[in-house]
C-alpha cells in the first residue's frame, strides 16, 4: 500500500517552495522504487515550518520541515518516508508544542485534510453543522447564534446574532448572504487559510446563514491578490455544487442556496462593507452613507448578511456544539476562539486560534519566540494599517475587544505584525496617512484630503520644518478625520499615528 | 534609461486598434449577461486574456451594459489591478505593507527599483519587466513579499529577488 505524504498547497507554503519539494518527493520517490502518493493538504499555519512535509504512519503524522528542494535527497537517504532520523525531524505534528496549546475551532481541519475531498471533508466532521441548520426553525439558528455571542470576525465585532435576526425579520422574498473575503489588512491570512485549507467550512457556513434568514444566493468577494485561492474555492463550488450541497435543492430539503465567486480589484476600501456591495453591484467601490443598513437594503437594495469568512467559517461549529460550548471560551464580552496571525519580524510566525484572553506578550514571546531578527521587539501593531501600534509596556494587554478599545487600539481581523528596534516610528506613522490616501474612496473629505495633508505635515515634522506647531495642526488633522470621516479607513487612520506620536514620540524629533 | 510611464488614461479610444484585440474583448462580454454588476468579472476577463484593459474596451462596455463612457473609465480607474497600457513581458508585484516593512522590503524595493531603472507602475523599455505595488499578497508570516506573474514569493531577500529577476532573462 502507498505511503501518504502531505505537502501543502498553500500560497504560503508555495512561496516558500512547496510545489517544488512536491515535485521532488514524487521523482525521489519514484526513482528509489518507493510507493508514495502525495497528498496536497492545506497548511496547519506553522509557518515558519514551511514548506512541512508529513507522512502518514500507523502511529500518526511524522513531520518534517522547513523542507527545501535540495533537502529530499537527503530525507530519502535517511529512510524517509520511513520513521528515521533527520535534523529537519519533528515528530509528531500533532504533538508539536505550538499546535498543542492551541485550541482549534475554525481551524480544527486544515492541514489534516485534503482540502477539495469531499469525503474528507465529511470524514472530519464536515456538514454536520448544515445538518443542524435543517432540522432547526430559522428563530432557532438565529437564537443559538445570538447566544454564542459571536461576533464579526472582520474587525467591527459586530454581534453576528443581532445582524442576522435583522435580515431574518426583513419580510422581503429576496436576501442574500456576501461573504467578504476582501482579507486586506497587512499582517493577517486567516481567511485565506480556510479558502485554501478548508474551502467547505465557508461553503457550510454560508448555507447556515441562508438557512437562517432565508436567503437563497451567496456572493463571496475574494480579492484579486489570492489566485491560489480563487482557483481552490472555484473549484470547491463547483464539487459542492455536484454533490448537491449547493443547488436548487440542497441535499433534498426543498431549500435553495447556491454561492457565486466574485474577485475584487486592488482596493482596500472593498473590505469595508458598503463599498463592498458597491462593487459587488458593478460600480467603483465607494462607501454607503448608513442608514440603511446593508442588512435592511443590501446587496441591490435588499435585506444582506454581509460576514467576515472566519464568522461565517465560526458557525458550524456553534450549530454543532451549541451556544454554551463556544460561549464558554473567552473573556468579558469577547466569547469564542479568535485565529491570530503572527506576522512581520517574528521568529514563529502563523496561526494561533484561541479563545479570548491570552495575552500579547504570550502570543509574541510564548508563541512567536521573539523576533525573526534576534533583535528586541520595541512596537506591534495590531489589526491592521488601522490598528495602532504598541510599545512593549502595553504587551500584558489581554486578546479582548474591550481591552483593545481601552487603550485606544483595535484587535481587528486578527493580525499581529511585529516590528524591532530598528523601526522608524514616524516613518510609520507617515505610511499609514500614505496608505490612507492611495486607498481613499474620495467619498468624504477628511479622507481624501486629510490623509494628503498627513502626509505632508508627517514630511514637515520629519524634516524639522516648524516642528511643533506643525505637531498641533497633525493632532487636529487626526480629530478632523476620527470624528469627520464616512468609515473606518479615514476615521481609524488616526490610531496608528496617534499612537505613534504618543508611545514613540522620540522618532519624531530631527536628529541633528 | 528612458522609461515608458504608464497612464491610465481612457482617451484615442477606437483608434488604431487590432481587430483580433477588438474580437477578444467581444468575446469575453459576449460571455456574460448584459447587466451591470458584470462589469468586474468582464474586466477581469479582458485583462486575464489581454494583459491590460485596452480603451478600445470602454466603449464596447457603456454599449454592452447600458452604461456611460464615463461610469465604465470612473471604475477601470477605480481599481488598482485594471490597467490600460499594455505591461511588459513580466509583472513584478512588490509588496509594500507593514508586515513585509517590519522585515526588509523597503531595502527590497529600493534595490529592485534601481537595478530596473523604473518605478512603481513603469515598464522598462525592453518590455521585460512591469513594475507594480501591491498591499499585502496575504503571506505575512514568510514575509517579505513579492508576486512575479501568478506567483507568489516568500521569505524573499535582495539576493533573492535577484534571482527572481534573473531568471526571467534580463542581463543586468
Amino acid at each position: 500500500m502507498s505511503i501518504r505524504v502531505f505537502v501543502p498547497r498553500d500560497t504560503s507554503a508555495i512561496a516558500c517552495g512547496a510545489d517544488a519539494v512536491a515535485e521532488k518527493v514524487e521523482s525521489e520517490a519514484s526513482s528509489r522504487g518507493v510507493d508514495v502518493v502525495v497528498v496536497r493538504n492545506g497548511s496547519r499555519g506553522l509557518y515558519w515550518l514551511e514548506p512541512l512535509v508529513e507522512v502518514e504512519t500507523a502511529n500518526g503524522r511524522l513531520g518534517f520541515g522547513p523542507i527545501a528542494p535540495a533537502d529530499v535527497g537527503g530525507l530519502f537517504e535517511a529512510g524517509f518516508p520511513h520513521a528515521c532520523s533527520h535534523p529537519l525531524a519533528l515528530g509528531p505534528v500533532d504533538q508539536v508544542d505550538w499546535l498543542q496549546r492551541q485550541q482549534r475551532v475554525c481551524f480544527a481541519r486544515n492541514g489534516i485534510t485534503d482540502p477539495l475531498d469531499l469525503d474528507d471533508y465529511r470524514v472530519h466532521g464536515g456538514w454536520q453543522g448544515v445538518q443542524c441548520a435543517l432540522s432547526m426553525s430559522a428563530q432557532e439558528i438565529v437564537q443559538i447564534v445570538t447566544d454564542s455571542g459571536l461576533r464579526g470576525r472582520g474587525g467591527a465585532a459586530f454581534p453576528c446574532g443581532i445582524k442576522w435576526k435583522t435580515v431574518l425579520d426583513q419580510m422581503v422574498a429576496q436576501k442574500y448572504i456576501v461573504c467578504n473575503a476582501d482579507e486586506g489588512d497587512s499582517g493577517t491570512f486567516s481567511d485565506r487559510m480556510v479558502i485554501e485549507g478548508d474551502p467547505y467550512r465557508l461553503i457550510e457556513g454560508m448555507l447556515i446563514a441562508g438557512i437562517a434568514v432565508g436567503a437563497d444566493k451567496g456572493y463571496i468577494y475574494l480579492r484579486s491578490e489570492y489566485p491560489l485561492a480563487q482557483r481552490v474555492l472555484a473549484e470547491a463550488i463547483d464539487r459542492a455544487r455536484s454533490a448537491s450541497w449547493l443547488g436548487t435543492n440542497v441535499q433534498g430539503s426543498g431549500r435553495a442556496f447556491d454561492v457565486e465567486l466574485r474577485m475584487g480589484a486592488g482596493a482596500y476600501i472593498c473590505g469595508e462593507e458598503t463599498s463592498l456591495l458597491e462593487s459587488l453591484e458593478g460600480r467603483r467601490g465607494q462607501v454607503r452613507f448608513k442608514p440603511p443598513l446593508p442588512a435592511v437594503k443590501g446587496l441591490f437594495e435588499k435585506p444582506t448578511v454581509i460576514n467576515n469568512v472566519i464568522t461565517l467559517a465560526s458557525v458550524p461549529d456553534v450549530l454543532i456544539h451549541g451556544a454554551e460550548w463556544y460561549r464558554d471560551m473567552g473573556m468579558g464580552r469577547s466569547r469564542g476562539t479568535l485565529p491570530i496571525q503572527l506576522a512581520g519580524n517574528i521568529r514563529r510566525g502563523g496561526l494561533v486560534e484561541l479563545a479570548f484572553g491570552m495575552t500579547l506578550r504570550e502570543l509574541l514571546h510564548g508563541f512567536g519566540g521573539g523576533s525573526a531578527s534576534g533583535r528586541p521587539i520595541r512596537a506591534v501593531q495590531v489589526g491592521g494599517p488601522l490598528g495602532a501600534y504598541l510599545p512593549e509596556s502595553q504587551f500584558d494587554t489581554p486578546i479582548d475587544y474591550e481591552a483593545f478599545a481601552a487603550i485606544d487600539a483595535m484587535l481587528g481581523h486578527g493580525g499581529i505584525v511585529v516590528f524591532d528596534d530598528t523601526v522608524d516610528m514616524a516613518e510609520q506613522a507617515r505610511f499609514a496617512m500614505e496608505f490612507c490616501a492611495i486607498e481613499s474612496c474620495g467619498k468624504c473629505t477628511p479622507c481624501r484630503i486629510g490623509s494628503t495633508r498627513g502626509v505632508e505635515v508627517i514630511d514637515h515634522i520629519r524634516g524639522g520644518t516648524d516642528s511643533q506647531a506643525n505637531m498641533v495642526l497633525l493632532r487636529s488633522l487626526c480629530d478632523t478625520m476620527l470624528h469627520g470621516s464616512l468609515c473606518a479607513l479615514g476615521g481609524l487612520t488616526p490610531l496608528p499615528v496617534l499612537s505613534a506620536l504618543k508611545h514613540f514620540p522620540e522618532d519624531f524629533v530631527l536628529q541633528p | 534609461m528612458t522609461k515608458r510611464v504608464a497612464s491610465q488614461s481612457a482617451s484615442n479610444a477606437g483608434s488604431d486598434v487590432d481587430p483580433a484585440m477588438l474580437a477578444s474583448i467581444g468575446k469575453v462580454i459576449g460571455g456574460f449577461a448584459a447587466r451591470p454588476d458584470n462589469l468586474l468579472p468582464i474586466l477581469h476577463g479582458i485583462q486575464d486574456a489581454l494583459g491590460f484593459v485596452p480603451p478600445a474596451s470602454v466603449p464596447m462596455l457603456a454599449g454592452a451594459l447600458n452604461l456611460s463612457r464615463a461610469e465604465v473609465h470612473g471604475v477601470i480607474s477605480f481599481y488598482h489591478h485594471f490597467r490600460s497600457v499594455v505591461p511588459g513581458r513580466h509583472v513584478l508585484k512588490l509588496c509594500r505593507a507593514e508586515a513585509c516593512q517590519a522585515i526588509g522590503a523597503r531595502a527590497i524595493e529600493a534595490h529592485v527599483r534601481s537595478r530596473l531603472g523604473i518605478g512603481f507602475n513603469e515598464t522598462t523599455t525592453d518590455g521585460l519587466f512591469t513594475l507594480e505595488p501591491v498591499y499585502c499578497l496575504g503571506n505575512c508570516a514568510c514575509a517579505p513579499s513579492a508576486m512575479l506573474d501568478d506567483q507568489v514569493h516568500g521569505r524573499l531577500s535582495v539576493e533573492a529577488i535577484d534571482r527572481l529577476i534573473d531568471g526571467c532573462g534580463e542581463r543586468p
